[in-house]
């Protein structure tokens, strides 16, 4: 339940909808593809995955639909919006100033 | 947008079909651990393994689905929703306690509506015109102090006085005259009375009335010698002719003329007095048709109002008109008055006052009476709050044993404190809903109350937002008084505690106690307060409706005459008068009548400057004069106390002579025998000074009003007045059912003069309307004070039934120990001696610093009666006694042993 100490606040959310940019996932497919993309650095427990899909879902971010899966079973798939792309590009500017500015002063010399 | 929409679709899908969401939330959680587990299987762990490691991955199903809920943001609502369901079902489980607290609490919150519906449409509502807070009206500071002749309570100034306002002030964008009068309409005995509006040209154009039908009045239809017009409210317009737009150019029989309709005024408009809705309209100009004595410099008939102009306010146009008078009351200053008098009137000086919600002689009887009983309904609504705190706390100690185990199982405590508010606001809800309904009839009651028949009451009352806006706010207060308490107290219930003793509830027991007996301490106190307004209300209206006023009521009655197309000249009006008094006579019904120029107790007054230069101090004294025919004391009932009575000798030419009342010969002539003495009176336009000679002393009587004492009062023959008016008053007594006598004097009058208009008043109808307000007070007042007589009783019984059952152990324990059942019946007793002390104490302080308000209201007692106060008391310490026997009896039948084993 508890939202991942090594996830800055609200990151999970950009990952999130920067993955589902890519094409329409299933949950388990999401979390596996979080895994594989950040080269297993970021581990997003699984616990926080559903929540989080649900709060994007509920702000019409992304949609759901019921698909089959690759495996022949239901499973439910989400797919990102036309608000979720331009929340998408907010958050990722948002991101990037962000970054650049941490980075800024993480790389201060110390004199 | 579309994504708001998407939103809201979603969470009106979470609730309402909330059991698919979470039967779909479940698959897609069940895929995923299926999928995780073969992923973990199909790198060589073993499927149990696998299953425990997804298991722990995912942190437990259910968390799981309560996070997404969480995230689905509906647990507020979801939760919301759970309490009224619950909340319904615990309500509809007590069916009793349910319906006793909805319509308590409906009859508190509907009768505090209809109060304020009432107040808001009387004081708060705007005129309704546009930008009515612009309006103002321009009065005499402090009134005319009865200088001069009053038309009526719209009567501020005169015509000359107005014509100066008009042309010097700059305040105003635009300003005009107004004053009401009763017209007559129709002819013949046909003819009625309807209430007409004096218009000066400016009013429509300024107040920005338009017509809904025609035109209305502009400046040009008021000018000196203009011609008789007429503008028609819209009710009227309905009323008499079916709302025809075809009307217009018609005419209206006024005072036996026809007199051309021009107008309809909008329906919103009911006139510029709160209460009384105009009939008919016409210009000011045209007062002069029918002799009013409109120029004169002491007639008082007109009021007037104007728009500020921007940028003014009521105190700057107060200081303006203020500045004004000096100039104003000089011009126009009469000069044929005694030199005091008019000194008198050139000190008058003018001022602004806001009347943006118009103007109410209802508002000025009422105002203060409204607010108070507001005040009372107030205070029934606290006992009946207080009364289902009580039962909340009782029920709250009841489930104790409940709250305990939910605090047990995790509820945190502000879940168990909204589910418990969720109760009382459901209450609350049904409450003020169901009295918001009971709120119209109930002030519509009430206005019924208020009209009498010769002030008919036109209030528009509204359900709009305002009382609304009320009636919620009552409920939410409520609400919060009677279940915020009780819902905190329970949620402190220590749930070990709680469990332990099964619901035997020994945890905040003493403390609730304490509460409980605050409680009705409280209760009897405010029921002392509105028990002693009760009863000082009622006797007041005792005291005044048997005062004796010195007249006969049964069987008495006025009439009033008036033959517009025949006025006698000043010779024949004496013949006339004699004529039409013989007339009535010979009617068999009739037992007795007289003419008189003044009606008892109608509020009308007539007063003159007398001097008695015989008497020790000559100086200026005044009297009351009524010019009255013979018979007039044997119709009425008065007694002659010395001297003798008019007779048919004492005529315009004989000798002047004059009766007086006790008060007169007490006052002026002390133990001088007054049979001799001669009056003079101080001359007045129309009056010229006469010496009259005292011929006899009658008794006492009331003179225009029951609350006023009795003044020196003077009666001379109506052959002797100075200037007889036309048509006289005539008083009539008989002892036949008064519509019987009316009808056979109509035709009786008819057959001699078909033209003429008749009114009546019955004596003993005027009397009692004349009390409607003390009448309303009483009725009202004295159901609230037994309303709240009733619901403290059921206070108090209920708090000591619960105290007798809590403490059923320990007096099982005494009686066991060998003590009587007498003083276990003492014990309860004494208990509630110390409650009923307390409270009556408090609720004695309060009444007597509460009733001093209301001094004004009262007669012939004191707001400090202590009598009322003790009586008051008294009743209410016999009701709780008498509330508490039966718990007392109760306890002292407690079966020791079956108490002791139960433990």
């Amino acid at each position: 339940m508890s939202k991942p100490s090594d996830l800055v606040q609200g990151t999970l959310d950009l990952l999130l909808l920067k993955i589902l940019a890519l094409e329409p996932l299933h949950g388990w497919a999401v979390s596996q593809r979080l895994q594989q993309m950040s080269g297993e650095e970021l581990q997003v427990s699984d616990g926080s995955l559903y929540p989080a899909l649900h709060k994007l879902e509920q702000e019409g971010w992304i949609k759901a639909e019921w698909k089959t899966s690759e495996l022949g079973r239901r499973a439910k798939f989400y797919e990102l919006t036309r608000a979720g792309r331009k929340q998408l590009e907010r958050e990722t500017a948002n991101w990037e100033r962000l970054a650049a500015a941490i980075s800024a002063i993480v790389r201060l010399r110390e004199v | 947008m579309g994504r708001w929409i998407t939103k809201f679709a979603l969470r009106c899908r979470s609730l309402v079909a909330s059991k698919r969401v979470d039967a779909e939330l479940d698959e897609e959680l069940q895929f995923h651990l299926a999928r995780h587990i073969e992923a973990q299987v199909s790198r060589g762990v073993t499927p149990e393994e696998a299953r425990r490691q997804a298991a722990i991955a995912i942190g437990g199903l259910d968390q799981q689905k309560d996070a997404c809920r969480d995230a689905r943001g509906v647990t507020l609502i979801d939760h919301t929703a759970r309490d009224i369901r619950y909340a319904a079902r615990m309500l509809r489980a007590n069916p009793g306690f349910t319906l006793v607290a909805i319509l308590s609490l409906a009859l508190g919150i509907g009768a505090n509506t209809a109060m304020f519906q009432l107040i808001e449409a009387v004081r708060l509502r705007s005129l309704p015109v546009p930008r009515a807070e612009e309006l103002t009206e321009v009065r005499i500071a402090g009134g005319n102090g009865g200088w001069g002749i009053s038309e009526n309570e719209n009567s501020q100034l005169t015509l000359p006085i107005w014509e100066q306002i008009r042309d010097q002030q700059r305040a105003f964008s635009g300003i005009f005259a107004w004053g009401t009068t009763p017209l007559p309409i129709g002819s013949g005995p046909d003819a009625r009375r309807v209430a007409g509006l004096w218009v000066s040209g400016e009013a429509f154009p300024t107040l920005g009335v338009t017509p809904a039908v025609g035109r209305l009045f502009g400046p040009a239809d008021d000018q000196r010698g203009c011609s008789l017009t007429v503008v028609l409210n819209d009710a009227f317009w309905r009323a008499q002719f079916g709302g025809d737009p075809s009307v217009i150019g018609r005419t209206l029989i006024i005072l036996d003329r026809p007199v051309p309709i021009v107008g309809v005024t909008a329906p919103e408009f009911f006139g510029l007095e709160v209460g009384k809705r105009f009939d008919i309209a016409v210009p000011a100009c045209a007062a002069a048709i029918w002799g009013s004595p409109t120029d004169r410099r002491d007639y008082f008939w007109l009021s007037a109002m104007g728009r500020l102009r921007d940028g003014w306010t009521v105190t700057r146009a107060a200081k303006h008109l203020d500045a004004l008078s000096p100039g104003i009351f000089e011009a126009t200053a009469p000069v044929d008055r005694q030199p005091s008098s008019i000194e008198r009137y050139r000190r008058f000086r003018l001022t602004a006052v806001p009347a943006s919600n118009g103007v109410s002689s209802l508002r000025t009887t009422y105002g203060g009476a409204l607010w108070l009983l507001l005040g009372m309904t107030g205070l029934v609504l606290l006992i009946a709050c207080t009364n289902l705190m009580n039962l909340l706390l009782a029920r709250a100690g009841a489930r104790e044993h409940e709250i305990g185990v939910r605090l047990a199982i995790g509820a945190s405590r502000a879940r168990v404190v909204s589910q418990l508010l969720t109760e009382s606001i459901v209450l609350a809800v049904c409450g003020a809903g169901l009295g918001v309904v009971l709120a119209s009839p109930l002030s519509r009651g009430l206005v019924a109350l208020l009209a009498t028949t010769n002030n008919p009451l036109d209030l528009e009352l509204r359900a709009g937002w305002p009382v609304l806006a009320f009636a919620c706010g009552a409920g939410l207060i409520t609400c919060v008084l009677f279940g915020l308490v009780p819902a905190f107290r329970a949620s402190r219930t220590d749930p070990g505690v709680a469990m332990k003793t099964e619901g035997r509830g020994l945890t905040s027991n003493r403390d609730r106690l304490l509460m409980q007996r605050c409680l009705v301490t409280a209760q009897v106190a405010i029921s002392l307060v509105l028990l002693f307004g009760a009863a000082l209300f009622v006797r007041s209206f005792r005291n005044l409706i048997t005062l004796d006023t010195g007249l006969r009521r049964d069987g008495v009655m006025f009439a009033m005459f008036a033959d517009f197309s025949d006025r006698p000249s000043p010779e024949r009006v004496l013949a006339a008068q004699s004529e039409l008094l013989e007339r009535i006579r010979s009617v068999p019904q009739v037992d007795a009548a007289a003419i008189t120029t003044q009606f008892p107790l109608n509020g009308s007054s007539w007063t003159q400057g007398i001097e008695l230069p015989a008497s020790s101090t000559p100086e200026r004294r005044s009297s009351k004069f009524t010019y009255v025919s013979p018979q007039y004391f044997n119709t009425v009932g008065m007694r002659l106390r010395a001297g003798r009575d008019f007779d048919e000798g004492d005529t315009a030419t004989s000798r002047r002579v004059a009766l007086v009342n006790e008060t007169f010969a007490r006052r002026y002539l002390g133990s001088a025998n007054p049979i001799g003495v001669t009056v003079r009176t101080v001359a007045e336009p129309r009056f010229p000074s006469t010496v009259y000679e005292v011929i006899g002393v009658v008794s006492d009587t009331k003179y225009s009003a029951l609350r006023e004492p009795i003044p020196p009062i003077t009666f001379v023959p109506i052959a002797q007045h100075p200037s007889p008016r036309p048509w006289p008053g005539i008083v009539i007594r008989s002892s036949a059912p008064p519509s019987t006598v009316m009808a056979a004097v109509k035709r009786s009058v008819g057959e001699l003069r078909p033209n003429m208009a008749m009114a009546f008043t019955v004596f003993d109808t005027q009397i009692r309307d004349g009390l409607a307000r003390e009448r309303i007070l009483a009725w009202l007042a004295g159901s609230f004070g037994v309303l709240a007589a009733l619901l403290a009783t059921i206070g108090v019984y209920g708090v000591i039934s619960y105290l007798v059952v809590r403490r059923r152990h320990e007096i099982a324990i005494r009686l066991a120990l060998g003590s009587g059942r007498t003083r276990v019946v003492r014990l309860i007793l004494g208990e509630i001696a110390i409650l009923l002390f307390v409270g009556l104490v408090l609720g004695g302080v309060l009444a007597v610093a509460m009733a001093s308000g209301a001094s004004s209201l009262l007669f012939g007692l004191s707001p400090r009666d202590p009598i009322t106060l003790v009586e008051a008391a008294g009743v209410l310490a016999a009701i709780g006694f008498l509330a508490s026997s039966l718990p007392a009896f109760r306890a002292s039948r407690v079966d020791a042993t079956a108490a002791l084993r139960s433990e």
